[in-house]
């Protein structure tokens, strides 16, 4: 079955000619390009000149204060910025070489291919079998033998179907909040993105859910492309390859996360991570 | 004065703690107060347990009484309604029949418009329209039923009567109609707080799979929202089953058993204004009807809500 495997190089599958014309030069590692993206709330800036290109397969963590744009940040990367009424955004986001800033591009598309995991778990109040067959059911997969298989596959993805398998039909409230975020998760991979942004993804669940997340994320990234905003930085330094540090929404530095974490090209990145501030 | 006293205080190691354990003395009083109230608060919320009872008794007995002179298949099976002369009929068909249909035809009404309203102001609609619809909405809620009535009677029949030539001055149809727009504000307002009641996080995790604001809105939001929403169909249900004023004055009197919308028809309440309304000898089985129609429609509301608690405990998709 085609719709159940995993692509093992999404690149190849998502870049399509139409966009391959749209970015010759496309390098085809790179997920995400942001370019002098400046994001405003009304007549606050919340992002300044940010620059960074995301790489394929890679865990990405981003790391910094409250309030220096981190959320906001991978909230633009699938349009969810949008849904504050007074935001403004400039500059350029190359999704696999097309300009997701462009009005043409459809965010319901943009975001079956970029999937989010909220900070806080959001199951849907319908049963864990429905959480997960949701996506697929509203992209119009109505074939009960199929859905059975996408759900049976996302919740093993997730690591959580030995816990569930025997109450797929509970009311997914019943879950802890660990199992809730792995359900969330598994729900994101229903539909098979390409990328999964994660918003905090662990800081409203107890230190033994918070590991079995962090060795589910490491799995994924076999699969996918993965952007973690974290207020925890070993969690950062324990999972991701790269690590940009953001400060009144300006990317200080943006280097292999050894890097950052050993030998800090910046004296404000130093003073965050060694806990000097922030 | 005042002041001295203070500064003198201030000398004789005045304390709060000191302060507080000679007051505690004093509150013996306070104390009995303390634990009476939970008793006066006790009889106080029992007297509206006790109306209802008292009701429940009055309609009972009232209607063992109407028994012994009717009974009870004629009373329930009858396609007649004829309490006058001296071949007196007690069917309590054609009120039925018309009862069902008023609220029947205002449910038609109402819940389509209701719900439609209530999903554009939870979801769609702008702070500003939001705030200009509410409150018009309400005036709407707060409108005399006798105003409605009037409104059925001279102006919905006559234009009405464009489209169904055949619509008696009275009928079953404005009424109803009418009844549906009266109770909109109330389904609109109910299901509204029920939808916004629903957590944003929900809404951002079906947008976030790529769910349109359509899918996301039926398929999430609504789901989610069911119990309030059916809550507040059935209690615009027994609000337009227990409506009085607008179906004596626009569906006429005429005990009619039909099922045409376009004919005259009373429902339960309007047989018990006329009723009422036109000196019923104390004791005759005429007063006594008046129990009997009373208490089916009692027992009607309640078998509403206790299907309403039934469904809405089914349905609930708890967040």
């Amino acid at each position: 079955m085609t719709v159940l495997t995993y692509r093992a190089n999404p690149g190849d599958v998502l870049a399509t000619a139409e966009e391959k014309a749209a970015s010759p030069a496309l390098n085809k590692h790179d997920v995400f390009s942001v370019s002098d993206l400046n994001l405003w709330y009304g007549e606050v800036q919340a992002l300044r000149n940010i620059n960074l290109d995301l790489k394929e397969n890679e865990i990405t963590a981003i790391i910094g204060p409250s309030g220096c744009g981190k959320s906001t940040f991978i909230k633009t990367l699938n349009r969810m910025v949008e849904l504050v009424p007074s935001v403004r955004v400039s500059g350029k986001i190359l999704y696999r070489g097309r300009n997701i800033l462009d009005n043409s591009y459809k965010v319901e598309e943009l975001r079956t291919r970029v999937g989010m995991v909220f900070q806080k778990p959001n199951p849907f109040p319908k049963s864990i079998y429905e959480n997960v067959a949701y996506g697929p059911k509203i992209h119009g997969i109505r074939n009960k033998k199929i859905l059975d298989e996408i759900v049976e596959k996302s919740l093993r993805g997730a690591a959580i179907w030995d816990e569930v398998k025997d109450r797929l039909h509970e009311n997914a409230y019943g879950l802890s909040g660990g199992q809730q975020q792995r359900l969330c998760i598994a729900r994101c991979l229903a539909i098979e993105p390409d990328v999964i942004l994660m918003d905090e993804p662990t800081s409203a669940l107890d230190p033994i859910s918070t590991l079995k997340v962090e060795e589910l994320v490491q799995e994924l990234k076999k699969d996918f492309s993965i952007v973690i905003v974290t207020h925890n930085m070993q969690q950062a330094a324990r999972i991701s390859d790269k690590t940009a540090f953001f400060l009144n929404g300006e990317v200080i530095e943006f280097d292999k996360t050894d890097k950052i974490f050993s030998n800090p090209g910046d004296k404000r990145t130093e003073d965050y991570i060694t806990g000097r501030f922030g | 004065m005042a002041l001295e006293k203070v500064l003198e205080r201030g000398k004789e190691n005045f304390s709060v703690r000191n302060w507080i354990e000679k007051n505690r003395r004093k509150a013996t009083f306070s104390n009995i107060f303390e634990k009476m109230i939970p008793k006066i608060l006790f009889v106080i919320s029992i007297i509206s347990v006790l109306t209802t009872l008292g009701i429940i008794f009055t309609l009972l007995f009232e209607t063992i009484e109407f028994f012994k002179d009717v009974s009870f298949i004629s009373f329930f099976t009858g396609t007649t309604l004829q309490p006058l002369g001296p071949n007196a009929e007690f069917g309590i068909l054609p009120l039925v029949t018309g009862t069902l249909m008023a609220t029947g035809i205002a449910m038609l009404v109402a819940i389509p418009i209701g719900l439609m309203t209530a999903v554009y102001l939870s979801e769609y609609a702008s702070e500003r329209v939001r705030r200009i619809l509410k409150p018009v909405l309400e005036i709407l809620a707060g409108i005399p039923t006798i105003v409605y009535g009037f409104f059925a009677l001279t102006f919905v029949t006559p234009l009405l009567k464009n489209f169904i030539p055949g619509l008696e001055p009275t009928n079953i149809l404005s009424p109803g109609i009418v009844m549906g727009i009266m109770i909109i504000p109330m389904v609109a307002s109910l299901s509204e707080d029920a939808l916004s009641a629903v957590p944003k996080s929900l809404r951002e995790g079906a947008l976030a799979l790529g769910a349109t604001k359509l899918e996301v809105t039926w398929k999430v939001v609504v789901p989610a929202a069911v119990s309030g929403i059916v809550a507040s169909f059935v209690l615009a249900v027994s609000r337009a089953i227990g409506e009085t004023m607008i179906v004596t004055i626009a569906s006429g009197s005429s005990k009619n058993f039909t099922f045409d919308v376009t004919q005259s028809m009373q429902t339960m309440t309007a047989y018990i204004v006329e009723v009422t309304g036109g000196d019923a000898p104390a004791g005759s089985t005429l007063y006594y009807s008046l129990y009997a129609v009373a208490m089916t429609l009692f027992v009607f509301t309640l078998i509403m809500n206790l299907v309403a608690q039934y469904i809405s405990r089914k349905l609930r998709e708890e967040y």
